[in-house]
Order: structure tokens, then C-alpha cells, then sequence
């Protein structure tokens, strides 16, 4: 019993909420280093590493930590992990250090990491923490190299730099300028939807305040009014029932008087 | 004159050439999450920008005089810590002398703080080996650059409400093809300023 439940939750992040196409979280690395598969593997890795100790770290602390100053701690946690990762990075693969460039850094405000921190590594015990994170890392990997493969076989005619359609296809090179980039992310999350719009699932709409890592800390939630994030619809439905219940219980009381 | 040249190119480079979000993929978050009206568009990059700059300015020095060459490898944790507490201070300052900028830009200023753009910026500046005037104008530059796209964007975006989509390209993924015509634009300004 307890171990389907760890596995649903590693399973969890790798296809029913996929961190890129389902939560579109970490945007930017997703459409930046996605040039090529390989370069998709390396931000995926280095980026699972951190989101696995940061969570368990987190999910160790989250007795600890004041709720007041929750997001600065997370954000030096994760900030630690993450210079450790780019020195390994520098030190044993200097070839991915230079093809993601800053945004190995920029790993440290990788929306995904804090997201996962904030919504389940500070409520959860470490061992669900780590698994979460281990999911979700694998979902963004997943996710980036097919990104990466995508737009080096069409860019270049490669795949992982082995030729593919190279030598009878001249390869489109827009897609490896950012506008593919665009583009190619855009069709993935067409597909994600027409597939979840398939078994019934909602369909990522638009980005709003409900997949933002900071709007714990925004006392302004909703920057558009008509956008709600899901979260508080969801909440306002639970209430809801939780009254209609409450009212269910009074009118079988009354009948019975 | 050789000084100035160089800095009115870093100016065009980071709002036409190098656009932040376009060309270096930086802030798509803002990009796309905050670029439905013109409106907010414009007072979101007002605050990044006014961020940027100030952020700079004060890891530079940072950089410069206490972590290199020892502790460079520091950049990171110290970078995030100094960008957060810039925010914060900032968000009070305002609070208590400027209040109608406050009013208009502080709801924004919490979500800065994890903006890729701000802290891409800074290191960018570093990885660059840019002077304290050249990275002072490479963020301000960046920060126009943001705010040209989230402005265009969110005119492109407005039109899209009244469009006849295909039902499966609905929502986010239709504006991300809308972004990418509108980076397919900006590839027009390859080459100016060299």
C-alpha cells in the first residue's frame, strides 16, 4: 500500500504533472538550451541533482523554518546546491558547462525547484520529498532532451550529433534560433493538451499566479482579475461542497425533528 | 568618443539585437504570464528595469572588490541573497516616501526577486568583463529591451482574444507561437551595432 503510494508520487511528476508541459514551469531553461538532445540531458541532470537535495533538505527543515522567511531560506538552500553542481559541472564536464552558460547559475531561480519546495518539500517528510523530486527531475529531463532532439533534427539533422536526415534534408536552422525555440515548445504543449483533453484531463490554459513559485510571497496573487489560479478555485469548490454538506446535514436533522 | 560608441552599442545590442527575452531567452516567465494587458506590461518592466539597474550597480562592486579573484565561486549564493534583499528594501523605501509609485509598482516587486532576467543580468555582466559604466548600461539596456517585447507582445496578445484559433492550439500554446513570430522579428535586427 505505502509503496504504490511512493511510486504514484515519483510517477507523479514524470507524466500527470510534468513539470514543463503540465505545470509549465522553468520556462526559460526549457526553450534556451534546447538546441540540441545532449544539452537537454545535461540541464535535466543538473537540474534533478539540485531539485533532490534541496528537497530533502527542505522537507528536513520544514519543522524549522519560520513561514515568514520560508522563501529567502529555500532560495539559499537551493542556491547552495546549486553552486555545488556547477563546480562538479566545471570540474568533470567542462563541455556542458560551456553549452548551458549562465543558465546552469540560473538554476537557482528555475521556478520548478522552488515550486516543488513550497508546494510539497515544505508540507511533506524527506523520503516522499526526495521521491518527488526525483519525478519531477526525470519529467524535466524527459521533456528537454525530446525538446532537444526535436530541435536538432530539424535544425541540424542530427540527433545527439549523430546525422540523421543531414545528408539529403538541408537542415532548417530556424529552429535552432530562438523563434523555433517558441514554436517547437508551443506545438509540444498543443500535444500535451489534445492528449489530456483526450482522457478527460483539464488543458493547460494560460501561465497565471497558480503556477507561480512566489505567490506565497505576493500578497497580490491574482495580477489579472479575471484569472484564477486553480488552486483557489479548487479551494472555493472544496468550501463550497463543504457547506452544501453542512446544509445537507441540517435538512436531514430538520426532517427528522 | 571610442567610450561613448561602445555604450550606445551595448544599449542597442541589449534592447534590439540581444533582446533579453527574445534573443537570450531570459524573464519568459513575466513574458508570458504578465503580458496581457499593455498596461501591467508597462509597469512590470518599469519595476524590472528599475531593478536591474540597481541590482547591478550594487553587485558589481561586490564582484569586483570582494569576491574576486578568491571567492568567485560564491557569485551565485551571494548574487540571490543581494538581489533579494535589494527588493525588499526597495518595496519598503517605496512604501514610505514614494507611495504612488509604490501603489503602481509594488505588487510586482515580489516576483522579481526569482526573475531569471535580474540575476542573468548581473552575472552577465561579470561573464562579460563589462566596466562598472558598461554593465551600469548593459541593464539598463536589457531592462528597455524587456519592456520593448513585453509591450509588443502584449499588443500581439490583445488581437489574439478576438482570433479564430484552432481548438487544440487554444491558450498557451497559441501564444507561444505568437512569441515566436514576434522573436522571428527580432532576428531582422541581427547585425546592427555589429
Amino acid at each position: 500500500m505505502k509503496k504504490s503510494k511512493n511510486l504514484s508520487i515519483l510517477t507523479n511528476g514524470i507524466i500527470k504533472e510534468n513539470p514543463t508541459l503540465r505545470l509549465v514551469l522553468g520556462t526559460c531553461p526549457t526553450l534556451a538550451v534546447t538546441t540540441a538532445a545532449i544539452n537537454g540531458i545535461g540541464m535535466g541532470v543538473a537540474a534533478t541533482i539540485v531539485l533532490v537535495c534541496s528537497n530533502a533538505v527542505i522537507s528536513l527543515l520544514r519543522n524549522f523554518i519560520p513561514d515568514k522567511v520560508r522563501i529567502p531560506a529555500f532560495i539559499t538552500v537551493i542556491a547552495g546546491f546549486v553552486s555545488v553542481v556547477q563546480m562538479l559541472v566545471k570540474a568533470f564536464a567542462p563541455a556542458i558547462d560551456e553549452s548551458l552558460g549562465i543558465f546552469l547559475p540560473l538554476i537557482v531561480v528555475n521556478c520548478i525547484i522552488l515550486a516543488r519546495a513550497e508546494m510539497f518539500a515544505s508540507k511533506n517528510p524527506v523520503l516522499p520529498s526526495i521521491l518527488d523530486g526525483l519525478g519531477m527531475g526525470i519529467g524535466f529531463t524527459a521533456t528537454l532532451t525530446l525538446m532537444g532532439a526535436i530541435r536538432e533534427l530539424l535544425g541540424a539533422g542530427t540527433i545527439f550529433s549523430l546525422p540523421v536526415t543531414s545528408e539529403f534534408i538541408d537542415p532548417m536552422i530556424i529552429f535552432l534560433l530562438p523563434p523555433g525555440g517558441f514554436f517547437v515548445f508551443g506545438i509540444l504543449v498543443a500535444l500535451s493538451n489534445a492528449l489530456a483533453k483526450k482522457q478527460g484531463k483539464p488543458i493547460v490554459e494560460h501561465l497565471g499566479c497558480a503556477n507561480c513559485p512566489s505567490r506565497g510571497a505576493c500578497q497580490n496573487a491574482v495580477l489579472d482579475s479575471e484569472e484564477k489560479p486553480a488552486e483557489c478555485e479548487k479551494a472555493e469548490a472544496e468550501k463550497a461542497e463543504k457547506t452544501e454538506e453542512v446544509k445537507t446535514v441540517e435538512k436531514v436533522g430538520g426532517s427528522d425533528e | 568618443m571610442n567610450n561613448t560608441t561602445s555604450i550606445v552599442s551595448i544599449l542597442l545590442a541589449g534592447i534590439l539585437t540581444n533582446n533579453m527575452v527574445l534573443s537570450k531567452f531570459l524573464g519568459i516567465c513575466p513574458f508570458l504570464g504578465v503580458s496581457k494587458k499593455v498596461n501591467t506590461a508597462f509597469s512590470m518592466s518599469i519595476a524590472v528595469t528599475l531593478v536591474m539597474v540597481i541590482a547591478t550597480a550594487v553587485t558589481w562592486p561586490i564582484y569586483t572588490y570582494l569576491l574576486y579573484p578568491n571567492f568567485t565561486y560564491l557569485e551565485t549564493v551571494v548574487f540571490i541573497l543581494v538581489i533579494a534583499a535589494i527588493v525588499q528594501l526597495i518595496e519598503v523605501f517605496l512604501k514610505k516616501f514614494i507611495k504612488p509609485i509604490y501603489n503602481a509598482l509594488g505588487i510586482y516587486l515580489p516576483l522579481i526577486t526569482t526573475n531569471c532576467a535580474v540575476l542573468g543580468i548581473t552575472m552577465l555582466n561579470i561573464t562579460d568583463e563589462l566596466n562598472f559604466v558598461q554593465s551600469l548600461f548593459n541593464a539598463l539596456g536589457a531592462g528597455l529591451g524587456f519592456m520593448l517585447a513585453m509591450i509588443l507582445f502584449a499588443g500581439v496578445r490583445s488581437k489574439l482574444d478576438t482570433a479564430d484559433i484552432p481548438e487544440f492550439l487554444k491558450g498557451l500554446p497559441i501564444t507561444l507561437i505568437a512569441a515566436a513570430l514576434v522573436a522571428l522579428s527580432f532576428l531582422g535586427f541581427a547585425g546592427i551595432g555589429g
